[in-house]
């Protein structure tokens, strides 16, 4: 079987709605590294919250249960912002991402104690479940909720791009992204602009949750932590320093995670991450500042 | 002769201390001994990445994959020969027929990680800020995924059994040397260019020195450390799997050595001592441990007391438990 016959459009699809679902994570990603300069390494906690949280009220009115898992993740990523980012914010790259490492760690231990109670590892979220049925386009299986994250991907992107074009906290937040120093020295208040930041970030990654727990409604403490890390890397091969090259590198890696899984029989790709993790060096080693950045902005801070 | 004597102080400090867990590991009861060499090999570990990551500044996730490398070096070659072949079918032949001795299995596996390290680092010391830390990830990712499926060069993903396992003493002298040999290094002139670039890149190229060929050096010297490290912990372990040398290490070496203080070797032994020491402490009382009470924990406890306190050191002291310092007395601000 020859690999390109392999491709077919029901891999295509699927690939969409991964490659949707992992933009807005890189989204979500980019947003707060822009204004903070921070890698949150425990975004993926986040979506691993929401989808608890739609787990444990799967008794509950579908809008009741999504609307709890929005307002738990948010509070969470806005805590997450008090607690740690804020006292962090002067402090070098290293530390701040070793943070977030501790803080993923301590979230996914917390989840672990709370999800063993039971003596069974794991929760079913069953209530959003019928989201996944099937519906055949032309032969080809869409589930229901490869529309949603498809839609949602599309109608989100454009309203953070009228957001961040059109308001004042929008031209802000740019403005913060761009030299955060200058920025507050020309009026921008620098806990509203990141508390914005963070506050979308969390909105995205509550969305997220929802996409994800449909599609794997068996939620365990590692949720979302092995797409978490895939996202990372897409955001920094496609260029983490400006939101659109981040959210690009995260579709990209994700459709294609989607059309290599689909592609490939499981006992012919077992060195296939070897191969594509081989790749992501190589991009890094050519274009260090990203696979779609313009030019070559090398970040050294010159005297 | 205040300087040289807070030169000694900075290496015999650690040295001291680690000498003191060997002695204690060497007269607790066998069921206690493990936590202690836990705390040695974890030493050795951190102390490897500190050569790198506190030398130069640079965020390197990929230091475990010269651990992993150097544990299964050290494993496979260790195997006693008689079992070889019932355990390890796969192997290439010059594996399959060879075994070595203990101590010629921890040089073999500090060659493998220094050569390794090399390899790599050629291409990716150029590299620095976030896509080095990727790009670092990336290594440890394929590290992982050859060991785990190459059943030519190991067990693959079944557990690495039967390697005959070392006491104390190796554990302890094991720590040692690293801890020596970070020393010596981080003394000698290339640590200190590397710790000129670390503190301001431009200016260090500025008045000459070849970053790039000395962040090199440091990344080959903390392979073959990380090599010889994962030599200890496969020789106290018995037997490993490739999960064992993954992710969770990464995260949690690196933890120990932000939370000891990046850029001190002091800091690494501290760090990796307070939290595999933690660790151990908070394993027992899920247990159920006697201290003037009985204190008795839920399980699962250990790792979020953990996980809290590891944010909370980092929250309130973001340059570690020693601010980074070597041990010493405070140099008095003239």
């Amino acid at each position: 079987m020859s690999l390109v016959a392999a491709i077919d459009a029901q891999t295509i699809v699927d690939a969409i709605g991964l490659g949707a679902v992992y933009a807005l994570m890189a989204v979500g990603i980019g947003l707060v590294f822009g204004v903070l300069r921070l890698v949150n390494f425990a975004y993926g906690q986040l979506v691993m919250a929401g989808a608890y949280t739609l787990a444990f009220t799967a008794s509950w009115p579908v809008a009741g249960s999504i609307a709890a898992c929005f307002a738990v993740v948010i509070g969470l990523s806005l805590l997450m912002e008090r607690a740690v980012f804020r006292p962090l914010r002067t402090h070098s790259p290293a530390v701040m991402l070793v943070t977030t490492f501790a803080i993923a760690f301590l979230l996914q231990s917390i989840a672990l104690i709370v999800d063993v109670r039971d003596d069974t590892i794991g929760e079913p979220a069953s209530s959003v479940a019928p989201l996944n049925q099937a519906v055949s386009i032309a032969g080809v299986d869409v589930r229901k909720v490869t529309f949603v994250a498809v839609g949602v991907a599309i109608v989100a992107l454009g309203l953070l791009a009228l957001l961040l074009g059109r308001t004042t906290i929008g031209l802000q937040m740019r403005a913060a992204a761009a030299d955060f120093r200058t920025a507050r020295l020309l009026g921008v208040r620098a806990d509203r602009v990141i508390g914005f930041a963070v506050l979308l970030s969390g909105v995205l990654a509550a969305t997220v949750a929802v996409i994800l727990t449909v599609q794997n409604p068996l939620v365990a403490p590692d949720f979302a932590l092995k797409d978490t890390i895939v996202v990372l890397v897409g955001v920094v091969v496609g260029g983490i320093d400006r939101l659109w090259t981040a959210t690009l590198g995260g579709f990209a890696i994700g459709f294609a995670s989607g059309v290599i899984n689909g592609a490939l029989p499981t006992d012919k790709s077992v060195f296939l991450p070897s191969a594509v993790f081989a790749l992501v060096i190589l991009v890094l080693l050519l274009r260090p500042a990203g696979l779609f950045a313009r030019g070559h902005s090398a970040l050294v801070e010159r005297v | 002769m205040r300087a040289r004597l807070r030169d000694t102080l900075q290496l015999l400090g650690p040295a001291v201390v680690v000498a003191a867990v060997g002695l204690v590991a060497s007269v607790v009861s066998a069921e206690n001994e493990i936590y202690f060499l836990n705390a040695l090999v974890a030493v050795a570990i951190v102390v490897s990445i500190y050569v790198f990551v506190g030398n130069s500044g640079v965020l390197s996730f990929g230091q475990i994959s010269f651990v992993a490398a150097g544990a299964f070096a050290a494993g496979v070659t260790t195997v006693p020969l008689e079992s070889k072949t019932g355990i390890l079918p796969d192997l290439f032949p010059v594996l399959r027929d060879h075994t070595i001795g203990n101590a010629t299995s921890l040089l073999l596996a500090a060659a493998v990680g220094g050569v390794l390290a090399f390899v790599v680092g050629l291409p990716l010391m150029r590299l620095s800020g976030l896509a080095a830390g990727i790009a670092t990830f990336a290594v440890l990712e394929i590290t992982h995924n050859l060991l785990r499926e190459w059943t030519k060069i190991g067990p693959g993903a079944t557990t690495l059994s039967l390697v005959p396992e070392a006491g104390v003493l190796q554990a302890t002298l094991g720590a040692l040397v690293v801890v020596a040999v970070a020393f010596a290094y981080q003394r000698s002139r290339l640590g200190r260019l590397l710790r000129a670039s670390r503190e301001d890149p431009a200016a260090a190229q500025a008045v000459g020195v070849g970053v790039h060929a000395q962040r090199l050096w440091a990344f080959t010297l903390s392979g073959a450390l990380c090599g010889f490290a994962g030599g200890l912990l496969v020789h106290m372990l018995g037997s490993i799997t490739t999960e064992q040398v993954y992710l969770e290490l990464t995260f949690l070496t690196l933890a120990m050595l932000v939370v000891g203080g990046l850029t001190s070797l002091w800091g690494a032994v501290v760090g990796a001592l307070a939290v595999s020491g933690l660790d151990s402490f908070l394993g027992k009382a899920e247990e159920g441990v006697d201290i003037g009470f009985t204190l008795d924990v839920p399980a699962g406890t250990r790792l979020v007391v953990v996980g809290a306190l590891m944010a909370l050191v980092l929250i309130l002291r973001p340059s570690g438990l020693t601010g980074g310092r070597e041990l010493g007395w405070r140099r008095r601000t003239a």
